[in-house]
């Protein structure tokens, strides 16, 4: 019997679990050794997740319901950790630091894991109810979701950030393989721009589509309301790094609240009214 | 700061762009935990008289249109302008300028500048590096004086314009948002099958606004996929204007129809009320205080029947969870389609969120549609086949949303403008570097430095590549 989408996403789940255990093995038992299969499998997972989500598009032809794999919070959450494997594998080979992956993988895995296990999440693939039913959509989610995975990676590097600036001089256990505070604050603020970027797309991608929609770009619904709230707060990171006094650890700490937020406007806004009702289990 | 007018200078400062960006963060959030302009009745229920009164004193019912966070938007947009203004003023000239001036200077004195000697002079080195800064920057000018040569190259020095591209955006935005809540409405309107009409009613107020001419629903119709959930709904209009048609098209959810900067959109549909169309009467069951249920578990395939009392909670066996039956409803509706008689009632599974279960008398397997673990049926029912697609013939209305928004144009060049000024200040960076060369009696000395407004890394391996070029040549 062939495979199905949902056993090969299933597959990369474990293999993101792999390679998030060969980083953190690597991190604590200071074996850089371990970086060379963490790393082939972080690319491994990449490839499946690449074949599932295609895989998963093609499916839903062959069910006569074809629409792009990004409709509802299962495959979004696949396709999060698809490009936070992605943006990671692209910052190992332009910056050479493997125990990053660390940090990063780890985030990736648990998207997968909660997709693939909890039992509030369908994995079935569903026909578009007419509003979700525009290209529109397509580009607004993927780049919302190119945002949210940059800043995910962001916010495992200010993680990483405060545990080595408690000692940053020391070169011996965990800290002492963590890269140097100036360049993962650089490599924080890189991540950061491309993130802002693709949720300053993401947000005016969305509302376009709301007013082909309904007629009207802005409505403060609530899942509106808090990528706006999101996009604040970066924005207020990009500004306080251009003050004086404001750097490093205080850059961490916004990084990491933006990141919150990115999780509030994904998990918690379906606690409250609206109408983003795709974002819903 | 030349101008040193206090306020001036309170406006100015991004520690104000800082402060004023978290409060509007945090004070959004009030406005996505407190539902936004409900009914009074509503929010009495919800919160008492007294924190009635005082949420509403406060503009937190409506709160993205109160005064104070309009205030807020008000101060943000004045220190954009001051800001980039002053900003601007004093970098003005450094980007505008044909001929920048160069202060050698500037880069010698750099902690990373490079230097070396070299036995040629100062006019065979300028042969030899020219080209080399040349290759690379787009604007290469070369000064000679008795004391030797310097040779200046930049690039992108336009891409300092971007963030004044992004604030301007936000300025945009702003004033497109204000001009289309004062010059526009937002409207809606129900039309009958072959109907037409030139009136729709306001949103929020209430109002009736008349258009300058008719819409006219030739048709509507609903289609659904097989499980029952909706997939389009089309809805065929008619502009009429002194009884001339002056425009035709079907519009579906995500493809209004645009005339003379009105904009008409399908958002929703129903049932002409039952006086308007014949229909067939179904003979329903009457209200009753306790009714006999099935469930049949999917997983062992067994079926238990229990009596259910409105109100009251059953268990289910197996431990698939509770069943509470909610009332009877003698004309009940499934996705806008009529279902006759039905019993409502919530199913709260073992594990998972509860749902709101329908089940019409009339159609025994309804509930297997669901896809639950469990399927509830009404006992001893009339065992008819439901099928999603009606076949009888029945009128709909369809429900438009009417709008016009002339401050659209406004918002959209914002939207444009912003992903391109980020996209600019983001990823483009303005680049100088210098050469500086003296020329010594025997030899001459060299000095070559770069520098950049953003991505320090990467210029400082542009800075290196240069000088190992300019070393080997
Ligand atoms: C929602 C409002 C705003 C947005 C979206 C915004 C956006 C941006 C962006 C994207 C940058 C580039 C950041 C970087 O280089 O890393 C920037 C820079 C800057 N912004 Fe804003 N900004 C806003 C409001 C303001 C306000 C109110 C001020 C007033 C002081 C301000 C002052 C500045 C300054 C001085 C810079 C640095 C320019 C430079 O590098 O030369 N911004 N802004």
């Amino acid at each position: 019997m062939p495979m199905s989408s949902s056993q090969l996403l299933s597959i990369s789940t474990f293999v993101f679990a792999l390679a998030s255990f060969f980083y953190i093995a690597a991190l604590i038992f200071k074996t850089p050794r371990l970086t060379l299969p963490a790393r082939w499998a972080v690319v491994a997972a990449v490839a499946i997740t690449t074949g599932g989500i295609l895989l998963r598009w093609v499916e839903s032809y062959q069910m006569g319901i074809g629409h792009a794999p990004l409709s509802n919070l299962y495959e979004s959450l696949v396709f999060f950790a698809w490009t936070a494997g992605l943006i990671y594998l692209f910052v190992e080979f332009k910056y050479k630091n493997a125990l990053i992956g660390a940090f990063v993988t780890p985030i990736a895995f648990l998207a997968m894991a909660y997709a693939s296990m909890s039992p509030n999440i369908s994995d079935h693939i569903q026909p578009l109810v007419p509003a979700l039913k525009s290209n529109w959509l397509i580009a607004h989610v993927a780049a919302c979701f190119f945002g949210y995975a940059a800043f995910a990676v962001a916010f495992g590097m200010s993680i990483m950030y405060l545990i080595k600036a408690r000692h940053p001089d020391k070169d011996k256990g965990i800290t002492g393989h963590i890269p140097k505070l100036d360049m993962l604050d650089e490599l924080t603020h890189r991540m950061v721009l491309f993130g802002f970027l693709f949720l300053t797309v993401g947000i005016i991608t969305g509302a376009v589509w709301a007013n082909s929609a309904w007629g009207s770009y802005w409505s403060w619904d609530p899942k509106e309301t808090w990528s706006l709230i999101t996009w604040f707060v970066y924005a207020t990171l990009l500004h306080a790094r251009l003050m004086r006094g404001w750097e490093g650890k205080q850059i961490a700490y916004l990084s990491i609240l933006g990141f919150s937020a990115v999780l509030f406007t994904y998990f918690g806004v379906n606690l409250l009214p609206g109408l983003h009702s795709y974002g819903k289990v | 700061m030349k101008n040193a007018n206090p306020l001036w200078k309170f406006f100015c400062s991004v520690k104000l762009t800082v402060v004023l960006l978290l409060s509007l963060a945090f004070t959004s959030i009030i406005g996505t935990v407190i539902p936004q302009n409900e009914s009074p009745d509503a929010y009495l229920h919800a919160y008492g008289a007294f924190r009635y009164q005082l949420l509403s004193t406060l503009g937190i019912l409506d709160m993205y249109h109160s005064w104070w966070f309009q205030g807020l938007l008000l101060l943000l947009t004045i220190n954009i302008v001051v800001c980039s203004i002053e900003r601007l003023s004093g970098s003005w000239k450094l980007i505008f300028t044909r001929d920048p001036k160069v202060r050698p200077e500037r880069f010698a004195n750099r902690s990373d500048a490079r230097t070396l000697t070299d036995k040629r002079n100062a006019e065979e080195l300028v042969k030899v590096y020219e080209p080399i800064v040349a290759r690379r920057y787009g604007y290469c000018k070369v000064t000679r004086s008795s004391e030797g040569a310097v040779i200046y190259g930049e690039k992108g020095r336009l891409s300092r314009l971007g963030v004044y591209i992004v604030h301007l955006s936000v300025i945009l935005l702003l004033i497109g948002g204000l001009a289309g809540s004062f010059f526009g409405f937002e409207g809606y309107v129900n039309i009958a099958e072959g109907e037409a009409t030139d009136t729709i009613r306001i949103r929020n107020t209430g109002q009736i606004h008349r258009l300058d001419f008719q819409i006219r629903c030739d048709d509507f119709s609903l289609t659904l996929y097989e499980t029952g959930a909706p997939k389009e709904y089309r809805s065929a209009l008619t502009l009429l204007e002194g009884g001339q048609v002056v425009k035709q098209k079907d519009i579906i959810v995500n493809d209004p129809l645009r005339y003379r900067g009105i904009n008409i959109f399908q958002s929703s549909y129903g049932k002409l009320p039952p006086e308007k169309m014949p229909r067939t009467e179904t003979p329903a069951l009457g209200p009753a205080e306790a009714y006999t249920l099935n469930f049949t578990s999917r997983a062992s395939g067994m079926s238990y029947t229990l009596t259910a009392k409105v109100g009251v909670p059953v268990d289910i066996p197996e431990g698939l969870g509770k069943f509470v039956l909610m009332a009877f409803e003698p004309d009940a509706a499934f996705r806008g389609m009529d279902v006759g008689a039905a019993l409502k009632g919530i199913l709260t599974p073992a594990a998972g969120e509860p749902v709101e279960v329908l089940l019409p008398l009339k159609f025994a397997n309804f509930d297997k549609m669901r896809g639950g673990d469990v399927i509830v049926s009404v006992a001893n029912q009339a065992q008819e086949k439901f099928t999603p697609q009606q076949s009888t013939e029945e009128r709909y209305y369809t429900g438009l949303q009417v709008t016009r928004d002339p401050g659209v144009w406004m918002v959209y060049t914002g939207f444009i403008l912003m992903i391109a000024g980020c996209f600019v200040t983001f990823y483009l960076s303005h680049q100088q570097v210098c050469i500086v060369i003296e020329q010594l009696r025997k030899n001459s000395r060299v000095t070559f430095a770069g520098t950049t407004n953003r991505n320090k890394l990467a210029m400082k391996n542009t800075v290196e590549k240069i000088f190992t070029a300019m070393t080997e040549s």
